[in-house]
């Protein structure tokens, strides 16, 4: 296990030194999409549309924040369960998204093309809103105003702190670590 | 007879909903602290520091310590000696709520309907009010927002009462094995055991208002509580799903009387993120 100092928009080769377990701080801009977000990009792929940001190389957070207060980029910010988007990855990722942010459990398909893709499942830790908003330096709207905290905005984040779950070597973290701590 | 005006109703629904967004309760806070020491895994010990800091940010800043805000789910134990003037008691309830979630930067997450009308109250209203009518003259208002992802994990079972204990346990561990890291551990989990199907999830929810540390009164159930959060920390699941471990910081057993055909269990997962308060008029 290592530390990472990582930046996103992700290349290939930052990727490939990434293991499960692997600590990262991560910089660069990042892009917040969930359940919603994530059907209306599918359905503008599907439509021959052009979409609201560039996928190559992107990380998306599957993240719904709270509202910002006034005078801050954002309200708490901690990741959302990742499972429901997993029927998505595969299409964005053909078209060059190349990480996401979460927290629970990937499924085959997931963990299957980000070895075909070369890309990456990073965990955040679920439930520390107010810690991980404090790494969102700048929030700006980029497109599904009408979804409110389900919007897709652009994200400017400063090591932001987030474990390896799943690499582009078809590793799980989730479980190797609980087959260690595991009694029978 | 005592008379409460709705609106002192309103005003203490908004206030606790604020509260129970931002500020952990100590019990919460102490069993975290306790696990930073407790925990084996390194990993598992760093995600317990960061918990611990989390929470501490939330309380001073006003930030909400989950961005799910939840589903507020209201508990009130209405003395039957109260009398409600100034509205209707469940407009009263919501407009508490629409006034903490609108007025307190707190995320709304609650669709309509999800067929007829699919779009977003706005204001996190309605809340999910349960109430009970009791001896005296008080009303007891808890208030337990529960977010999506741990509710997503929890599980309802119609069991054959030839199933029995052995049973229902081997379900309790199924479900938080299952969960895995989805539900946000380090968890709280909440087991009903018998009433009927609508009954049990309520006294397994309910349960969760307890402290951590509060064992059931029923020494059986008590001794069953210890013995199965053991159990499940023996998963080796640990804080956020790395492996370790803790991976469940509480487990409450709360029964109800059964029909002789039929043994209901339900597992109400809670993240540790476990937010609730309590206020009494």
């Amino acid at each position: 296990m290592s530390t990472h100092k990582v930046e996103a928009p992700l290349t290939d080769e930052a990727i490939k030194k990434l293991k499960i377990g692997d600590e990262v701080l991560l910089s660069g801009y990042i892009y917040t999409a969930r359940d919603n977000a994530h059907q209306k990009l599918v359905d503008l792929i599907a439509a021959g549309k052009p979409l609201p940001f560039d996928l190559k190389g992107s990380v998306i957070y599957y993240v719904g924040p709270s509202p910002a207060k006034p005078g801050n980029p954002i309200g708490a910010a901690g990741p959302t369960t990742s499972y429901r988007m997993d029927s998505f990855v595969r299409t964005l990722m053909k078209l060059g998204l190349k990480g996401m942010i979460g927290k629970g459990v990937q499924n085959k398909e997931v963990i299957d093309a980000l070895k075909e893709f070369t890309g990456v499942y990073f965990g955040a830790t679920g439930g520390a809103a107010a810690l991980l908003c404090k790494t969102v330096v700048e929030n700006h709207p980029i497109a599904f105003e009408e979804l409110g905290a389900e919007a897709i905005t652009r994200l400017k984040v400063v090591d932001m702190p987030l474990i390896v779950i799943n690499d582009c070597y078809g590793g799980d973290q989730y479980i190797e670590g609980q087959k260690k701590w595991a009694r029978a | 007879m005592k008379t409460i005006e709705l609106s002192e109703v309103t005003s203490k629904i908004k206030d606790i909903c604020l509260r129970a967004c931002m500020e952990l309760n100590d019990d919460v806070m102490n069993a975290l602290q306790g696990g930073q020491k407790e925990e084996e895994s390194p990993v598992g010990k760093a995600i317990f520091g960061q918990l611990i800091k989390n929470a501490q940010i939330a309380r001073k800043e006003s930030i909400p310590i989950c961005q799910d805000t939840g589903f507020t789910v209201i508990y009130m134990d209405i003395g039957q000696d109260v009398h409600f003037v100034g509205g209707s008691l469940k407009e009263a309830v919501d407009e508490g709520v629409r006034k903490a979630y609108t007025e307190g930067y707190l995320r709304k997450s609650i669709i309509r309907n999800p067929i007829s009308d699919p779009v977003n109250t706005k204001d996190n209203t309605p809340a999910i009010l349960h109430t009970e009518i009791v001896p005296g003259d008080k009303v007891k208002i808890s208030v337990l927002p529960k977010g999506g992802g741990a509710e997503n994990m929890s599980r309802i079972k119609m069991m054959p009462p030839s199933a029995g204990l052995k049973g229902i346990h081997e379900f309790v561990l199924e479900t938080v094995k299952s969960a895995s890291a989805n539900p946000c551990p380090p968890i709280i989990v909440g087991v009903g055991i018998g009433g009927t199907f609508d009954y049990v999830p309520y006294i397994a929810k309910k349960s969760l208002l307890r402290k951590i540390g509060q064992r059931n009164p029923n020494e059986k159930l008590a001794k069953l509580e210890v013995e199965w959060l053991a159990d499940v920390n023996n998963l080796g699941i640990g804080p956020s799903g790395l492996g370790g471990r803790i991976t469940a910081l509480e487990l409450f057993i709360e029964e109800f009387p059964r029909h002789i055909a039929t043994y209901p269990a339900a597992v109400n997962i809670q993240c540790h993120a476990a937010r609730s308060k309590t206020v009494t008029l």
